[in-house]
């Protein structure tokens, strides 16, 4: 009987301090005013991108040629392009497709990275030499220059988008995960791991790799924002997703030689991208002040 | 009872900066018995702690090596060791206590994860024999309600929890030899008598061999069988500990235990040794502790004394004590 009750406290504590974890970050979130708008900005996004061929009004590859170049209106909330195909929709439907090829991109160029990161720091010595030089190399050119290169090796198209936006992002998870590790393999209890006859493997991803999460979480938001601008940078100059396809860099490009005529057609996909890396950079900013413990009061 | 568990012989250990080459231990010698309690004695940076770093092999991310010498643990040499198999020896037959018990746990894993780490690597148990395991070293360490501990992180614990914790650790492989390097100087007067009750208790109870860093010579008295005095990374006397504490041979031994306050002698001031420890890079050319010695003579200048008998299971590095007489009238 008594055993029973000592364990049900101890669940109700364990459960009270976690959910205080919790409670305590949300409190600080909320302080951070722009962050939390901009991280509901976000959400809705995401929901878009989810839903969106459920949720548009027209078919966005559908033309109508009774209806180019229109400007906004009730039928058209975002007015029409050249072909007639209704512009929300398109940014809806589009959504997927920049969330989607940021999101994977920066995801695997943090993963490798990461992995880079870690043995660097660890290991140090010539595996550190050759994957910091490796760094500076990449770090050397200017990062859409990279990413057009390596599209222009690999052949236009969204999946080798994915492969260059991903390749540019893994020098700087790469230098930035050496510089955690550095410093936390310092530390007392990866010492003490050591004398307990852990192998490296176990220690690197047990007792280090913890302590790099909340910078790589931060960076990793950040890094979102500055890949839309990418992968959109490379549609709009005809190396990423096919002209007829609704991506928003895409549809800048298409919407160009109207500029002077309808400029809505250029303004919305503009807009959408403006907006969602301005989200992406501001939550960023917002992690990094709760989650930084250089700047926790 | 008289076999030894470890032989250290004439270990040279050296760390490297801008290429110059420091030599941190010269000619360590010294063994451990089976079930014996070895106190290891001297000022900060005299190289206690890098002797013990050098006996676990721990000098990755340091330029430290080991240049001379053997550690032969159990008839066999460690230093000849591959990396493979000093990971077997590590955690299940020699294990170590750090001095910060604030930081040698993980924050971020929960105590029963860390503690079953080391369990389940050396002796291979399930998860739930390793939990159980767990628990039953927790209470031998005398930690209270040990389930609940099992799923809470270090910062819910003190000072004293945490340092039973990282006891209870270094013991559950059932090591043959624990390294335990100043234990207890950060925990306050009330919790280290604990904590060291607790290591004697569990000492005697596995009969394991112990290798006490220490600079407190308290904690040596309540708890060593024999102690070693290191300065400026030699030893300079060995002698059990009854004998060290009636008639300490070295002038420095002297000092150290000259300036622990007496009971019922009423001073202002304590006795001291004066001056420091010479660094490593500027070691004086004859006795390393002339420069402080009350009772130099000439030749401590000129010429280092060697390790030499001086009775039965005593050896001290003095000229004071040379067989032939040469410092005595010098």
């Amino acid at each position: 009987m008594e055993v029973v009750n000592e364990v049900g406290q101890a669940t109700v504590v364990t459960l009270d301090k976690q959910s205080s974890r919790a409670r305590e970050f949300w409190k600080k979130w909320k302080k951070q005013k722009t962050a939390f708008w901009a991280g509901f900005f976000i959400l809705f996004l995401v929901l878009v991108a989810i839903f969106g061929p459920v949720i548009a009004p027209y078919d966005p590859y559908e033309p109508n040629y009774d209806a180019t170049l229109q400007t906004p209106s009730l039928a058209h909330w975002a007015g029409t392009d050249e072909y007639g195909r209704d512009i929300l929709s398109r940014i809806i439907v589009g959504a997927g497709l920049s969330l989607g090829v940021s999101f994977t991109s920066v995801f695997v160029g943090a993963v490798i990275g990461t992995i880079l990161g870690l043995c660097s720091g660890y290991y140090g010595g010539w595996i550190d030499r050759l994957i910091m030089r490796g760094s500076d190399v990449m770090f050397a050119f200017p990062d859409l220059l990279l990413a057009i290169a390596i599209v222009a090796i690999l052949g236009p198209g969204l999946t080798n988008v994915v492969v260059a936006v991903a390749v540019f992002s893994i020098p700087s998870f790469a230098r930035l995960i050496r510089g955690n590790t550095l410093a936390a393999k310092e530390a007392v209890f990866v010492e003490a791991a050591r004398s307990m006859g852990a192998k490296s493997s176990r220690i690197i991803f047990r007792h280090i790799f913890p302590e790099t999460v909340s910078s790589m979480i931060v960076f990793f938001s950040l890094r979102i924002g500055t890949s839309i601008l990418a992968a959109s940078s490379l549609s709009f100059l005809g190396l990423g997703a096919k002209p007829e396809s609704p991506d928003w860099g895409a549809m800048l490009s298409m919407g160009r030689d109207y500029l002077a005529t309808s400029p809505h057609v250029v303004m919305i996909p503009g807009l959408a991208i403006f907006l969602s890396v301005l989200a992406f950079n501001l939550v960023g900013d917002g992690l990094r002040d709760i989650l930084d413990p250089k700047t926790k009061n | 009872m008289s076999e030894n568990i470890i032989e250290v012989k004439h270990l040279q250990t050296q760390f490297t900066r801008d290429d110059r080459k420091t030599v941190v231990l010269d000619n360590v010698s010294f063994h451990i018995k089976k079930g014996e309690v070895l106190g290891l004695v001297g000022e900060s940076g005299c190289g206690k702690s890098v002797t013990s770093l050098s006996i676990m092999r721990l000098f990755k991310d340091t330029t430290g090596e080991i240049t001379q010498g053997e550690i032969v643990y159990n008839g066999t040499n460690l230093l000849s060791m591959s990396e493979n198999d000093m990971r077997q020896i590590r955690g299940k037959e020699i294990s170590m206590i750090f001095q910060e018990p604030m930081t040698s746990l993980n924050p971020v894993m929960k105590i029963g994860e860390q503690l079953a780490e080391a369990i389940r690597l050396h002796l291979g148990y399930s998860d739930k024999l390793a939990r159980e395991h767990a628990v039953s070293m927790l209470t031998k360490v005398g930690i209270p309600r040990p389930k609940e501990i099992l799923a809470e992180y270090p910062h819910q614990l003190s000072g004293g929890m945490r340092q039973r914790i990282m006891i209870a650790m270094a013991m559950s492989c059932r090591p043959n030899l624990l390294i335990a390097d100043e234990p207890t100087t950060a925990l306050d007067v009330t919790i280290q008598a604990q904590i060291l009750d607790v290591m004697k208790q569990l000492q005697a109870d596995e009969h394991m061999s112990m290798l006490l860093i220490t600079h407190d010579l308290g904690v040596v008295a309540e708890m060593c069988n024999r102690v070693v005095v290191m300065y400026a990374g030699r030893v300079v006397e060995e002698a059990s500990v009854y004998d060290l504490f009636d008639e300490p041979k070295h002038p420095y031994t002297k000092g150290l235990i000259g300036s622990v306050p007496k009971i019922g002698q009423k001073r202002d001031r304590l006795d001291s040794v004066p001056g420091n420890v010479p660094t490593p890079n500027n070691m004086p050319k004859g006795c390393k502790f002339a420069p402080r010695c009350k009772e130099a003579m000439s030749i401590c200048w000129e010429q280092e004394p060697a390790i030499a008998g001086v009775g039965e299971n005593r050896f001290c590095r003095c000229w004071l004590y040379d067989e032939e007489g040469r410092g005595a009238n010098a």
